[in-house]
């Protein structure tokens, strides 16, 4: 188990605050957000790489914040690898076992485990400077897990590899986490590989954590506009609330439910709002008519925005139903969406 | 073909310019002597002494740069704090100072009423006229290359690498043995022949510390004072060729031997 508990980091240019994080033995705990955020700052401090200012670093029950990094049994994946470029593969792998006391026996077993499991043992004599980004990465993850870490933290690791390899790279991480039984904790900015690796995630910005929870707390129920936003909830209205409704401007929204605390923003994914040529009628609460004000390509949706009224909702629809629906900047469209979708916080 | 823009041209003349302005005197000083005199020369026992100090000086100026200067360079490349701009010019300084004043000032502080002159009196050391003195000179010029040069080569070296090394177990110094000082021991030979290749040819602090005993371009100073240009030639080529041969056998010595596997 590893958690922190009151963090504070101060380096130039970056700072952490009350950094308070909670991950379970074993577990694999993703933690968000865009660059900048202090995210590899806060995996070094873990590490004992960065100097703390104030609060504590749990490790298995231990404060290890005062520890130097070679005792706090943490290793570490860089984004860029970081092999010794003067060693070979192999003399990689077992840099760590230089300072541990593992019998030979063990370590021979430990290296052919990893070397097969990550499919490197061909590459054994090479050094860095020869191996593809993938191969770099493999090796790295194998010198990681060779001193048996507590906790294995990893910086990014599937940003720099080809967009082909990243399915494969996330099975073969989840893999790794089973087999090893170590804790994970990955650092990235993109959703998807929270999503399929995540037990638990975190997001970050500014230094601060804005939220932790499960990967669908976060998806479907952020609790911070900068959540909201970073999950890609793209209707985020300031409302007032009064019972069972919302009003955004001038537009009642009903919410089926009379939110707990009702002060603050409604949000509702994009893809949970249906565009129609007509009314119609549903089990959708609201409905509402307004002009097309905005017809945008992102890949594989559209992204359309229609303006109600004062406000501007953003709805996905594929390639197929924009031509069905004619849907072109100007013309009339109806939205409507349940109150389920309706996030408030 | 195009036809080339006059500025091309006078680009290719300066540069022939200048190639002619380095290698000409070179060139004519390495020539001038007869290979008889060369010989009766290098047969000189005060000709071969005084390379041979102006080398182990150097030498030893280079030594005790690298034992000194490198922990410094590590610091400057690794870690920033208030005052590190002030530290970086005050180690260039020896380069930007005339010689001759390097030269006054060292005796400033080796006289009898300075307090650090005292106690060298005290413990014997002497400055003036000695080797001492002019190992002393020889490291204060020669000192700032060997820090810069080891510093760009610290600088080159990914923090990530050391920070790796540490989470797997390895302590700050196993850390330094095993990963920078193999990554970086290039740049400490780079540093080490900068800075000797500095301390070799300084005369002007030198002359004022210590004329005797007679580093090498004191030397050929002094025979051309006396005897003229045709005596002091034989000794500079002797000293430019016994050095460019050192480095270039350092050099040999320290290529990489290791082949890698492709």
């Amino acid at each position: 188990m590893i958690k922190t508990e009151n963090l504070n980091v101060s380096l130039q240019g970056f700072h952490l605050y009350d950094i308070n994080l909670s991950i379970k033995e074993g577990e694999f705990f993703v933690l968000m957000g865009p660059t900048g955020a202090g995210k590899t700052v806060l995996l070094e401090a873990m590490a004992g790489l960065v100097p703390v200012k104030s609060g504590r670093i749990i490790i298995g029950g231990k404060d290890v914040a005062k520890l130097p990094p070679e005792k706090r049994g943490i290793s570490i994946v860089y984004q860029d690898y970081a092999l010794f470029p003067h060693l070979t593969v192999m003399e990689n792998i077992k840099y760590g076992l230089h300072f541990q006391r593992v019998n030979k026996k063990e370590a021979e077993k430990r290296t052919s485990r990893l070397l097969d499991e990550l499919e490197i043992l061909h590459l054994e004599k090479r050094f860095p400077e020869n191996l593809s980004g993938g191969e770099l990465q493999r090796v790295a993850l194998a010198r990681a897990l060779m001193v048996n870490p507590g906790v294995l933290l990893l910086d990014e690791p599937l940003s720099a590899l080809d967009a082909r390899f990243r399915e494969d790279v996330r099975s073969g991480l989840k893999k790794l986490h089973r087999s090893s039984g170590a804790t994970f904790l990955m650092v990235t900015h993109d959703f998807a590989d929270a999503l399929s690796l995540a037990d638990q995630a975190a997001v970050m910005s500014d230094g601060k954590i804005e939220q932790t929870g499960s990967m669908e707390d976060i998806f479907q129920r952020p609790c911070s506009k900068f959540v909201a936003d970073f999950v890609g909830m793209k209707n985020l209205f300031l409302a007032r609330f009064s019972g069972s409704k919302a009003t955004i401007d001038d537009l009642e929204i009903e919410l089926g439910r009379t939110p707990v605390n009702a002060h603050g923003y409604i949000a509702i994914r994009p893809e949970d709002i249906v565009l129609s040529k007509e009314s119609f009628t549903s089990s959708m609460r609201n409905s509402f008519r307004g002009t097309v004000s905005g017809v945008f390509d992102r890949g594989f949706y559209y992204e359309i925005q229609v303006r109600v009224g004062e406000t501007t909702f953003k709805s996905l629809i594929t390639k197929k139903s924009l031509s069905e629906l004619g849907v072109r900047e100007g013309v009339e469209a109806y939205i409507s969406f349940k109150s389920a979708a309706i996030h408030n916080f | 073909m195009t036809k080339r823009e006059p500025f091309f041209w006078i680009t290719i003349s300066c540069g022939i310019v200048i190639m002619a302005f380095i290698l000409l005197p070179l060139i004519e000083m390495m020539t001038a002597p007869s290979l008889s005199m060369l010989k009766e020369t290098i047969k000189d026992k005060d000709v071969l002494r005084s390379i041979w100090l102006s080398i182990y000086t150097a030498g030893l100026a280079a030594l005790i740069s690298f034992v000194f200067g490198t922990p410094l360079a590590y610091l400057l490349a690794r870690s920033d704090f208030r005052g590190k701009r002030l530290v970086e010019s005050i180690i260039d300084l020896p380069i930007v100072i005339p010689h001759p004043v390097v030269g006054i000032a060292i005796l400033s502080i080796a006289g009898r009423n300075y307090w650090l002159g005292q106690i060298f009196s005290e413990l014997g050391i002497r400055i003036m006229g000695s080797v001492t003195g002019i190992v002393t000179v020889l490291t204060f010029v020669g000192m700032p290359f060997y820090i810069n040069a080891v510093k760009d080569g610290f600088e080159g070296i990914s923090p990530r690498l050391e920070k790796v090394s540490r989470s797997l177990g390895a302590s700050m110094f196993s850390t330094f043995s095993r990963i920078t000082f193999p990554l970086a021991w290039r740049s400490m030979l780079v540093g080490i022949i900068m800075c000797s290749a500095r301390a070799i040819s300084e005369f002007g602090a030198v002359v004022i510390v210590a004329y005797h005993p007679m580093i090498a371009p004191v030397m050929i100073y002094e025979r051309f004072e006396a005897y003229g240009l045709k005596y002091s030639q034989p000794v500079a080529v002797w000293l430019v060729f016994i050095c460019l041969s050192l480095f270039l056998i350092l050099r040999i010595l320290t290529t990489p031997s290791r082949e890698k596997v492709a």
